[in-house]
Protein backbone atom coordinates (compact mmCIF):
# COMPACT_ATOMS: atom_id res chain seq x y z
CA UNK A 1 0.00 0.00 0.00
CA UNK A 2 2.71 2.84 1.25
CA UNK A 3 4.81 1.53 -1.84
CA UNK A 4 1.54 2.52 -4.13
CA UNK A 5 1.21 5.77 -2.32
CA UNK A 6 4.77 6.54 -2.64
CA UNK A 7 4.71 5.63 -6.71
CA UNK A 8 1.62 7.78 -6.81
CA UNK A 9 3.11 10.89 -5.10
CA UNK A 10 6.52 9.95 -7.52
CA UNK A 11 4.34 9.56 -10.72
CA UNK A 12 2.65 13.50 -9.63
CA UNK A 13 5.98 14.82 -8.85
CA UNK A 14 7.23 13.82 -12.19
CA UNK A 15 3.96 15.01 -13.93
CA UNK A 16 3.88 18.51 -12.77
CA UNK A 17 7.53 19.25 -12.78
CA UNK A 18 8.89 17.76 -16.36
CA UNK A 19 7.10 19.99 -18.43
CA UNK A 20 10.64 22.63 -17.08
CA UNK A 21 12.27 20.41 -18.82
CA UNK A 22 11.19 21.19 -22.36
CA UNK A 23 12.30 24.82 -21.69
CA UNK A 24 15.71 24.07 -19.34
CA UNK A 25 17.77 20.79 -20.69
CA UNK A 26 18.68 18.66 -17.08
CA UNK A 27 21.89 19.37 -17.54
CA UNK A 28 21.36 23.56 -17.13
CA UNK A 29 18.88 23.18 -14.66
CA UNK A 30 20.88 21.25 -12.15
CA UNK A 31 24.16 22.69 -12.78
CA UNK A 32 23.48 26.43 -14.00
CA UNK A 33 24.56 28.93 -11.44
CA UNK A 34 21.77 31.22 -11.32
CA UNK A 35 18.21 30.71 -9.83
CA UNK A 36 16.42 33.89 -10.68
CA UNK A 37 12.85 32.34 -11.36
CA UNK A 38 10.82 35.63 -11.38
CA UNK A 39 13.83 37.85 -13.41
CA UNK A 40 12.43 38.38 -17.07
CA UNK A 41 13.69 36.38 -18.54
CA UNK A 42 13.73 33.58 -15.89
CA UNK A 43 16.61 31.56 -14.84
CA UNK A 44 16.47 27.52 -13.50
CA UNK A 45 19.78 26.76 -12.36
CA UNK A 46 19.46 24.71 -9.11
CA UNK A 47 23.34 24.85 -8.85
CA UNK A 48 23.43 27.50 -5.56
CA UNK A 49 20.39 25.41 -3.69
CA UNK A 50 22.17 21.89 -4.70
CA UNK A 51 25.66 23.35 -2.93
CA UNK A 52 23.32 25.05 -0.13
CA UNK A 53 21.97 21.58 0.70
CA UNK A 54 25.12 19.96 0.24
CA UNK A 55 27.03 22.21 2.67
CA UNK A 56 24.55 22.63 5.41
CA UNK A 57 23.96 18.68 5.32
CA UNK A 58 27.19 18.19 5.42
CA UNK A 59 28.23 20.53 8.12
CA UNK A 60 25.52 18.91 10.30
CA UNK A 61 26.76 15.87 9.78
CA UNK A 62 30.37 16.75 11.02
CA UNK A 63 28.62 18.30 14.43
CA UNK A 64 25.74 15.24 14.88
CA UNK A 65 27.60 12.39 13.61
CA UNK A 66 30.65 11.83 16.45
CA UNK A 67 29.04 13.83 18.78
CA UNK A 68 25.48 11.23 18.24
CA UNK A 69 27.73 8.13 17.88
CA UNK A 70 29.77 9.03 21.50
CA UNK A 71 26.22 9.83 23.11
CA UNK A 72 25.49 6.49 21.65
CA UNK A 73 28.01 4.74 23.15
CA UNK A 74 28.19 6.28 25.87
CA UNK A 75 24.44 4.95 26.92
CA UNK A 76 24.82 1.36 25.75
CA UNK A 77 27.83 0.79 27.82
CA UNK A 78 28.79 3.30 30.10
CA UNK A 79 26.26 4.75 31.93
CA UNK A 80 24.41 3.42 34.89
CA UNK A 81 21.04 1.68 34.19
CA UNK A 82 19.00 4.56 36.13
CA UNK A 83 21.36 7.15 34.08
CA UNK A 84 20.31 5.27 30.70
CA UNK A 85 16.69 5.47 30.87
CA UNK A 86 17.04 9.52 31.95
CA UNK A 87 18.82 10.17 28.97
CA UNK A 88 16.81 7.74 26.55
CA UNK A 89 13.84 9.40 27.35
CA UNK A 90 15.55 13.35 27.02
CA UNK A 91 16.36 11.64 23.68
CA UNK A 92 13.15 10.83 22.39
CA UNK A 93 11.70 14.32 23.56
CA UNK A 94 14.56 16.48 21.55
CA UNK A 95 13.06 13.99 19.06
CA UNK A 96 9.59 15.42 19.61
CA UNK A 97 10.29 18.72 19.15
CA UNK A 98 8.72 20.17 16.24
CA UNK A 99 11.03 21.71 13.64
CA UNK A 100 9.61 25.12 13.85
CA UNK A 101 10.41 25.56 17.22
CA UNK A 102 13.59 24.28 17.00
CA UNK A 103 14.14 26.64 13.59
CA UNK A 104 12.97 29.24 15.92
CA UNK A 105 15.05 29.19 19.07
CA UNK A 106 17.92 29.28 16.33
CA UNK A 107 17.17 32.25 14.67
CA UNK A 108 16.86 33.99 17.91
CA UNK A 109 19.55 32.54 20.24
CA UNK A 110 22.08 30.84 17.93
CA UNK A 111 21.46 33.77 14.99
CA UNK A 112 23.09 36.83 17.21
CA UNK A 113 25.38 34.87 18.91
CA UNK A 114 27.28 33.40 15.98
CA UNK A 115 26.97 37.11 14.19
CA UNK A 116 28.73 38.03 17.42
CA UNK A 117 31.52 35.66 17.61
CA UNK A 118 32.39 35.76 13.88
CA UNK A 119 31.46 39.45 13.19
CA UNK A 120 29.64 39.14 10.60
CA UNK A 121 26.53 41.37 8.99
CA UNK A 122 24.27 38.67 9.68
CA UNK A 123 23.95 35.42 11.48
CA UNK A 124 21.88 33.33 9.58
CA UNK A 125 24.53 31.34 7.82
CA UNK A 126 24.95 28.00 6.78
CA UNK A 127 26.86 27.07 10.05
CA UNK A 128 23.77 28.09 11.81
CA UNK A 129 21.45 26.05 9.82
CA UNK A 130 24.02 23.36 10.40
CA UNK A 131 24.14 23.79 14.56
CA UNK A 132 20.50 23.81 13.80
CA UNK A 133 20.03 20.51 11.77
CA UNK A 134 22.53 18.70 13.95
CA UNK A 135 20.05 18.99 16.79
CA UNK A 136 17.25 17.54 14.81
CA UNK A 137 19.98 14.57 13.10
CA UNK A 138 20.62 13.84 16.71
CA UNK A 139 17.53 11.60 18.36
CA UNK A 140 17.76 9.57 15.15
CA UNK A 141 21.21 9.11 15.57
CA UNK A 142 21.76 8.33 19.25
CA UNK A 143 18.28 6.43 19.02
CA UNK A 144 19.12 4.16 16.60
CA UNK A 145 22.85 4.13 17.16
CA UNK A 146 22.16 3.06 20.86
CA UNK A 147 19.59 -0.46 19.43
CA UNK A 148 22.19 -1.33 17.28
CA UNK A 149 25.07 -1.48 20.12
CA UNK A 150 23.07 -2.62 22.16
CA UNK A 151 22.29 -5.57 20.08
CA UNK A 152 25.47 -6.91 20.22
CA UNK A 153 25.75 -10.35 21.75
CA UNK A 154 27.06 -10.29 25.29
CA UNK A 155 29.54 -13.33 24.20
CA UNK A 156 31.35 -10.95 22.35
CA UNK A 157 32.03 -8.38 25.30
CA UNK A 158 32.43 -11.48 27.20
CA UNK A 159 35.09 -12.69 25.04
CA UNK A 160 36.88 -9.72 24.81
CA UNK A 161 36.77 -8.48 28.28
CA UNK A 162 37.72 -12.63 29.08
CA UNK A 163 40.98 -11.84 26.46
CA UNK A 164 42.59 -9.32 28.53
CA UNK A 165 40.63 -5.78 27.16
CA UNK A 166 40.01 -2.97 29.38
CA UNK A 167 36.33 -1.95 29.37
CA UNK A 168 37.82 1.19 26.80
CA UNK A 169 38.80 -1.38 24.06
CA UNK A 170 35.94 -3.70 24.53
CA UNK A 171 33.39 -0.60 23.85
CA UNK A 172 35.91 1.30 20.71
CA UNK A 173 37.33 -1.96 19.02
CA UNK A 174 34.97 -4.83 19.47
CA UNK A 175 31.42 -3.44 20.55
CA UNK A 176 31.58 -1.08 18.15
CA UNK A 177 33.03 -2.82 15.07
CA UNK A 178 30.53 -5.06 15.52
CA UNK A 179 27.81 -2.56 15.61
CA UNK A 180 29.12 -0.77 12.58
CA UNK A 181 26.37 -1.54 9.42
CA UNK A 182 23.61 -0.39 12.00
CA UNK A 183 25.80 3.00 13.21
CA UNK A 184 26.00 3.68 9.60
CA UNK A 185 22.41 3.16 8.86
CA UNK A 186 21.87 5.69 11.90
CA UNK A 187 23.91 8.55 9.85
CA UNK A 188 22.07 7.80 7.04
CA UNK A 189 18.76 7.99 8.50
CA UNK A 190 19.96 10.78 10.71
CA UNK A 191 21.33 12.51 7.22
CA UNK A 192 18.22 11.78 5.70
CA UNK A 193 16.07 13.44 8.08
CA UNK A 194 18.58 16.81 7.61
CA UNK A 195 18.13 16.77 3.78
CA UNK A 196 14.70 16.56 4.17
CA UNK A 197 13.76 19.29 6.67
CA UNK A 198 12.36 22.59 5.42
CA UNK A 199 11.24 24.72 8.06
CA UNK A 200 13.87 25.02 11.12
CA UNK A 201 16.19 25.50 8.04
CA UNK A 202 14.67 27.96 6.29
CA UNK A 203 14.47 30.14 9.50
CA UNK A 204 18.26 30.02 10.25
CA UNK A 205 20.21 30.11 6.62
CA UNK A 206 19.10 33.29 5.56
CA UNK A 207 18.17 32.28 2.36
CA UNK A 208 19.94 33.67 0.16
CA UNK A 209 20.49 31.80 -3.51
CA UNK A 210 23.78 32.18 -4.10
CA UNK A 211 26.98 29.58 -4.42
CA UNK A 212 28.65 30.01 -0.99
CA UNK A 213 32.28 30.53 -0.82
CA UNK A 214 32.15 29.66 2.98
CA UNK A 215 30.11 28.41 5.73
CA UNK A 216 30.01 31.54 6.95
CA UNK A 217 27.66 32.73 4.38
CA UNK A 218 23.81 32.62 4.15
CA UNK A 219 22.88 29.57 1.49
CA UNK A 220 19.57 28.57 0.62
CA UNK A 221 18.42 24.65 0.36
CA UNK A 222 16.57 22.82 -1.76
CA UNK A 223 13.81 22.32 0.51
CA UNK A 224 13.64 25.71 1.75
CA UNK A 225 13.09 27.23 -2.15
CA UNK A 226 10.29 25.02 -2.69
CA UNK A 227 8.79 26.15 0.86
CA UNK A 228 9.50 29.73 0.41
CA UNK A 229 8.46 30.27 -3.19
CA UNK A 230 5.19 27.83 -4.07
CA UNK A 231 3.07 30.17 -2.61
CA UNK A 232 4.38 32.61 -5.23
CA UNK A 233 3.73 30.29 -8.62
CA UNK A 234 1.40 30.35 -11.07
CA UNK A 235 0.37 27.04 -11.11
CA UNK A 236 1.16 24.72 -14.11
CA UNK A 237 3.42 27.65 -15.35
CA UNK A 238 7.06 27.35 -15.29
CA UNK A 239 8.30 28.50 -12.33
CA UNK A 240 5.95 25.87 -10.83
CA UNK A 241 6.73 23.19 -12.49
CA UNK A 242 10.52 24.29 -11.46
CA UNK A 243 9.73 23.78 -8.21
CA UNK A 244 8.29 20.57 -8.51
CA UNK A 245 11.84 19.79 -10.45
CA UNK A 246 13.48 20.48 -7.41
CA UNK A 247 11.17 17.91 -5.38
CA UNK A 248 12.17 14.92 -8.10
CA UNK A 249 15.31 15.92 -7.26
CA UNK A 250 14.93 15.48 -3.13
CA UNK A 251 13.24 12.31 -3.57
CA UNK A 252 15.93 10.87 -5.97
CA UNK A 253 18.34 12.11 -2.94
CA UNK A 254 16.35 10.73 -0.23
CA UNK A 255 15.12 7.58 -1.94
CA UNK A 256 19.03 6.65 -2.68
CA UNK A 257 19.74 7.67 1.03
CA UNK A 258 17.13 5.46 2.53
CA UNK A 259 17.94 2.89 0.33
CA UNK A 260 21.90 2.95 1.87
CA UNK A 261 20.55 2.31 5.30
CA UNK A 262 18.40 0.17 4.27
CA UNK A 263 20.95 -2.19 3.02
CA UNK A 264 22.62 -1.28 6.02
CA UNK A 265 20.26 -1.78 8.50
CA UNK A 266 19.62 -5.76 6.71
CA UNK A 267 23.72 -6.31 7.11
CA UNK A 268 22.95 -5.54 10.71
CA UNK A 269 20.04 -8.03 11.27
CA UNK A 270 22.46 -10.45 9.57
CA UNK B 1 79.50 -31.69 36.87
CA UNK B 2 77.21 -33.97 37.93
CA UNK B 3 75.35 -31.04 40.70
CA UNK B 4 75.37 -28.76 38.23
CA UNK B 5 72.91 -31.10 35.83
CA UNK B 6 70.74 -32.36 38.39
CA UNK B 7 70.30 -28.66 39.99
CA UNK B 8 68.04 -28.03 36.81
CA UNK B 9 65.85 -31.51 36.92
CA UNK B 10 65.49 -31.31 40.43
CA UNK B 11 64.02 -27.45 39.93
CA UNK B 12 61.61 -28.57 37.20
CA UNK B 13 60.71 -31.52 39.56
CA UNK B 14 59.35 -29.50 41.97
CA UNK B 15 58.02 -26.52 39.84
CA UNK B 16 55.77 -29.41 37.95
CA UNK B 17 54.01 -30.43 41.61
CA UNK B 18 54.07 -26.10 42.42
CA UNK B 19 50.36 -24.70 42.83
CA UNK B 20 49.56 -22.81 40.47
CA UNK B 21 46.30 -21.50 41.52
CA UNK B 22 44.30 -22.18 44.63
CA UNK B 23 41.39 -20.85 46.21
CA UNK B 24 40.10 -20.80 49.84
CA UNK B 25 36.99 -20.46 51.45
CA UNK B 26 35.70 -18.90 48.44
CA UNK B 27 31.77 -17.75 47.94
CA UNK B 28 29.99 -16.25 45.12
CA UNK B 29 26.85 -14.61 45.02
CA UNK B 30 24.42 -13.41 41.93
CA UNK B 31 22.25 -10.63 43.91
CA UNK B 32 21.69 -12.39 47.20
CA UNK B 33 21.59 -16.11 45.67
CA UNK B 34 24.76 -17.67 46.77
CA UNK B 35 26.17 -19.95 43.76
CA UNK B 36 29.33 -20.69 46.04
CA UNK B 37 30.07 -22.07 49.56
CA UNK B 38 33.72 -22.18 50.96
CA UNK B 39 35.00 -23.69 47.79
CA UNK B 40 38.94 -24.57 48.63
CA UNK B 41 40.86 -26.31 45.87
CA UNK B 42 44.43 -26.33 45.16
CA UNK B 43 45.28 -26.79 41.08
CA UNK B 44 48.72 -27.75 40.20
CA UNK B 45 50.95 -26.37 37.92
CA UNK B 46 50.38 -28.10 34.16
CA UNK B 47 47.73 -30.03 35.03
CA UNK B 48 44.34 -30.99 34.09
CA UNK B 49 41.36 -29.71 36.42
CA UNK B 50 37.70 -31.48 35.04
CA UNK B 51 34.87 -29.80 37.26
CA UNK B 52 31.76 -31.87 37.38
CA UNK B 53 28.63 -31.90 38.78
CA UNK B 54 24.75 -31.43 38.00
CA UNK B 55 23.60 -28.37 36.22
CA UNK B 56 23.68 -25.43 38.60
CA UNK B 57 26.13 -26.08 41.11
CA UNK B 58 28.23 -23.81 40.58
CA UNK B 59 30.72 -25.09 38.17
CA UNK B 60 30.81 -22.61 35.72
CA UNK B 61 30.34 -20.03 38.69
CA UNK B 62 33.54 -21.23 39.94
CA UNK B 63 35.12 -21.40 36.63
CA UNK B 64 34.83 -17.51 36.48
CA UNK B 65 35.46 -16.50 39.69
CA UNK B 66 39.06 -17.64 38.96
CA UNK B 67 39.50 -14.92 35.94
CA UNK B 68 37.28 -12.51 37.57
CA UNK B 69 34.81 -12.72 34.73
CA UNK B 70 32.02 -13.43 37.41
CA UNK B 71 32.29 -9.73 38.78
CA UNK B 72 31.62 -8.48 34.80
CA UNK B 73 28.65 -10.57 35.25
CA UNK B 74 27.05 -8.65 37.83
CA UNK B 75 28.14 -11.06 40.88
CA UNK B 76 30.07 -10.69 44.00
CA UNK B 77 32.23 -12.90 45.78
CA UNK B 78 34.56 -13.45 48.69
CA UNK B 79 37.63 -15.52 50.04
CA UNK B 80 40.85 -15.59 48.40
CA UNK B 81 42.11 -17.15 45.31
CA UNK B 82 45.83 -17.02 44.53
CA UNK B 83 47.28 -17.27 41.24
CA UNK B 84 51.19 -18.33 41.94
CA UNK B 85 50.58 -17.51 45.55
CA UNK B 86 49.28 -13.73 44.52
CA UNK B 87 45.95 -12.96 45.68
CA UNK B 88 44.05 -11.94 42.57
CA UNK B 89 41.91 -9.18 43.91
CA UNK B 90 45.05 -7.20 44.62
CA UNK B 91 46.07 -7.02 41.07
CA UNK B 92 44.63 -5.24 37.59
CA UNK B 93 41.88 -7.77 36.25
CA UNK B 94 42.82 -6.95 33.18
CA UNK B 95 46.39 -8.17 33.96
CA UNK B 96 44.98 -11.24 35.05
CA UNK B 97 43.27 -11.82 32.54
CA UNK B 98 45.96 -11.94 30.12
CA UNK B 99 47.39 -14.49 32.33
CA UNK B 100 44.40 -16.47 33.04
CA UNK B 101 42.83 -17.37 29.45
CA UNK B 102 39.13 -18.16 28.80
CA UNK B 103 37.21 -20.14 26.25
CA UNK B 104 33.44 -20.11 26.40
CA UNK B 105 30.69 -22.90 25.61
CA UNK B 106 30.02 -21.27 22.61
CA UNK B 107 31.80 -20.37 19.71
CA UNK B 108 32.45 -17.08 19.82
CA UNK B 109 34.73 -15.59 17.36
CA UNK B 110 34.35 -11.73 16.43
CA UNK B 111 31.79 -11.90 13.97
CA UNK B 112 32.77 -9.00 11.90
CA UNK B 113 36.78 -9.69 12.18
CA UNK B 114 38.94 -12.50 9.75
CA UNK B 115 40.44 -15.36 11.14
CA UNK B 116 43.49 -13.80 11.35
CA UNK B 117 42.42 -10.69 13.05
CA UNK B 118 40.57 -12.97 15.54
CA UNK B 119 43.48 -14.53 16.72
CA UNK B 120 45.40 -11.19 16.56
CA UNK B 121 42.65 -9.53 18.41
CA UNK B 122 44.38 -9.88 21.85
CA UNK B 123 48.11 -9.09 21.10
CA UNK B 124 46.71 -5.58 19.22
CA UNK B 125 44.77 -4.91 22.33
CA UNK B 126 47.93 -5.45 24.51
CA UNK B 127 49.66 -3.24 22.55
CA UNK B 128 52.59 -5.65 21.25
CA UNK B 129 51.67 -5.05 17.70
CA UNK B 130 55.13 -5.69 15.75
CA UNK B 131 53.62 -6.92 12.14
CA UNK B 132 55.55 -9.78 11.78
CA UNK B 133 55.57 -10.40 15.36
CA UNK B 134 52.62 -10.85 15.17
CA UNK B 135 51.79 -13.04 12.09
CA UNK B 136 54.23 -14.93 14.06
CA UNK B 137 52.25 -15.51 16.96
CA UNK B 138 49.10 -15.75 15.15
CA UNK B 139 50.53 -18.82 13.00
CA UNK B 140 51.86 -20.68 16.11
CA UNK B 141 48.64 -20.26 18.13
CA UNK B 142 46.57 -21.53 15.38
CA UNK B 143 49.26 -24.52 15.19
CA UNK B 144 49.09 -24.92 19.15
CA UNK B 145 45.18 -24.87 18.48
CA UNK B 146 45.72 -27.81 15.95
CA UNK B 147 43.39 -25.78 13.60
CA UNK B 148 46.85 -23.94 11.13
CA UNK B 149 46.74 -26.78 8.02
CA UNK B 150 42.85 -26.55 7.76
CA UNK B 151 42.85 -22.54 7.73
CA UNK B 152 46.42 -21.33 6.49
CA UNK B 153 45.59 -20.93 2.66
CA UNK B 154 41.88 -18.75 4.25
CA UNK B 155 43.23 -16.54 6.89
CA UNK B 156 41.53 -13.29 5.81
CA UNK B 157 37.98 -15.26 5.72
CA UNK B 158 35.11 -14.38 8.28
CA UNK B 159 35.67 -15.75 11.81
CA UNK B 160 32.66 -17.15 11.29
CA UNK B 161 32.78 -18.67 7.89
CA UNK B 162 34.08 -22.04 9.54
CA UNK B 163 32.21 -25.08 10.90
CA UNK B 164 31.25 -24.64 15.12
CA UNK B 165 34.35 -27.09 15.59
CA UNK B 166 37.44 -24.90 13.85
CA UNK B 167 35.57 -21.81 15.67
CA UNK B 168 35.77 -23.44 18.93
CA UNK B 169 39.71 -24.10 18.23
CA UNK B 170 39.58 -20.47 16.64
CA UNK B 171 38.93 -19.79 20.13
CA UNK B 172 41.26 -21.12 22.10
CA UNK B 173 43.65 -20.13 19.19
CA UNK B 174 42.44 -16.24 20.49
CA UNK B 175 43.27 -17.25 23.67
CA UNK B 176 46.63 -18.85 23.36
CA UNK B 177 47.87 -15.53 21.62
CA UNK B 178 48.27 -13.68 24.39
CA UNK B 179 50.84 -16.51 26.18
CA UNK B 180 48.11 -17.25 29.19
CA UNK B 181 49.56 -19.38 31.98
CA UNK B 182 46.05 -21.09 32.88
CA UNK B 183 43.45 -21.52 30.45
CA UNK B 184 39.47 -21.34 31.33
CA UNK B 185 37.39 -23.68 29.43
CA UNK B 186 33.23 -23.69 30.12
CA UNK B 187 32.11 -26.67 28.90
CA UNK B 188 34.12 -26.10 25.44
CA UNK B 189 32.98 -29.24 23.41
CA UNK B 190 28.92 -29.46 24.51
CA UNK B 191 28.41 -27.68 21.49
CA UNK B 192 29.68 -29.46 18.88
CA UNK B 193 29.71 -32.92 17.28
CA UNK B 194 31.78 -35.62 18.44
CA UNK B 195 34.83 -35.86 15.78
CA UNK B 196 35.27 -31.97 16.79
CA UNK B 197 34.96 -32.83 20.55
CA UNK B 198 37.43 -35.57 20.07
CA UNK B 199 39.56 -33.22 18.56
CA UNK B 200 39.01 -30.61 21.13
CA UNK B 201 40.16 -33.04 23.86
CA UNK B 202 43.45 -34.23 22.20
CA UNK B 203 44.08 -30.36 22.25
CA UNK B 204 43.42 -30.25 26.10
CA UNK B 205 45.90 -33.50 26.32
CA UNK B 206 48.54 -31.23 24.21
CA UNK B 207 48.07 -28.29 25.87
CA UNK B 208 48.81 -29.58 29.13
CA UNK B 209 52.42 -29.31 28.62
CA UNK B 210 52.70 -25.57 28.50
CA UNK B 211 49.35 -25.20 30.41
CA UNK B 212 47.77 -24.98 33.81
CA UNK B 213 44.04 -26.19 32.69
CA UNK B 214 40.51 -26.26 34.36
CA UNK B 215 38.15 -27.27 32.41
CA UNK B 216 34.19 -27.06 33.47
CA UNK B 217 32.26 -29.92 32.07
CA UNK B 218 28.97 -32.24 31.88
CA UNK B 219 30.47 -35.14 30.40
CA UNK B 220 32.04 -37.55 32.90
CA UNK B 221 33.40 -39.55 30.04
CA UNK B 222 35.22 -36.29 28.80
CA UNK B 223 36.71 -35.58 32.48
CA UNK B 224 37.48 -38.78 32.70
CA UNK B 225 39.46 -38.94 29.27
CA UNK B 226 41.27 -35.24 29.34
CA UNK B 227 41.80 -34.24 33.36
CA UNK B 228 44.48 -35.03 36.22
CA UNK B 229 42.12 -34.32 39.12
CA UNK B 230 38.78 -34.27 39.15
CA UNK B 231 36.48 -32.11 41.91
CA UNK B 232 32.55 -32.65 42.33
CA UNK B 233 30.20 -29.73 42.64
CA UNK B 234 26.99 -29.97 44.00
CA UNK B 235 25.12 -27.37 45.40
CA UNK B 236 27.55 -25.16 45.36
CA UNK B 237 29.65 -27.15 47.73
CA UNK B 238 32.56 -29.01 46.34
CA UNK B 239 31.42 -32.43 47.74
CA UNK B 240 35.37 -34.50 46.84
CA UNK B 241 38.32 -33.24 45.15
CA UNK B 242 40.75 -35.95 44.11
CA UNK B 243 42.57 -37.63 41.82
CA UNK B 244 40.58 -38.46 38.30
CA UNK B 245 41.04 -42.46 38.46
CA UNK B 246 40.14 -42.49 42.19
CA UNK B 247 36.87 -39.92 41.71
CA UNK B 248 35.86 -42.46 38.95
CA UNK B 249 36.58 -45.60 40.36
CA UNK B 250 36.89 -45.60 43.66
CA UNK B 251 35.11 -42.25 45.14
CA UNK B 252 35.27 -41.67 49.05
CA UNK B 253 31.77 -39.64 49.14
CA UNK B 254 28.70 -41.70 48.28
CA UNK B 255 27.24 -38.37 46.48
CA UNK B 256 29.79 -38.42 44.19
CA UNK B 257 29.69 -42.22 44.26
CA UNK B 258 25.87 -41.63 42.94
CA UNK B 259 27.10 -38.80 40.24
CA UNK B 260 29.16 -40.28 38.48
CA UNK B 261 27.44 -43.88 37.80
CA UNK B 262 24.86 -41.86 36.69
CA UNK B 263 22.48 -42.44 39.67
CA UNK B 264 21.70 -38.90 39.51
CA UNK B 265 22.32 -34.68 37.82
Amino acid sequence: MSIVIVALIFAFLLKEGLSIFWRVPISDFLFARNWYPISDPPQFGILPLIIGSILVTAGAGIISIPIGIASALFIAEIAPRKTKEVLKAGIELLAAIPSVVIGFIGMVTLGPFIKEIFNLSTGLTALSGSITLAFMAMPTIVSIAEDAITAVPRQYREAAIAMGATKWQTTWRIVAYAARPGMVAAVMLGIGRVIGETMAVMMVTGNAALIPHSILQPVRTLTATIAAEMGETVQGGEHYAALFAIGIVLFIITFLINGIADIYLHKAKK
Amino acid sequence: MIETLQMPSILSESFETDTKLETKNVNAFFGKTQALRNVSLRIQKNHVVAIIGPSGCGKSTFLRCLNRMHEVAGGSMNGTILLDGEDIHENDPVNLRRRVGMVFQKPNPFPTMSIFDNVAAGIRLNGMARKNHIAETVERSLQQAALWNEVKDSLSKSGMSISGGQQQRLCIARALAVNPEVLLMDEPASALDPISTAKIEELIYELKKDYTIVIVTHNMQQAARVSDETAFFYLGEIIEFDNTKKIFTAPSIKQTEDYVTGRFG
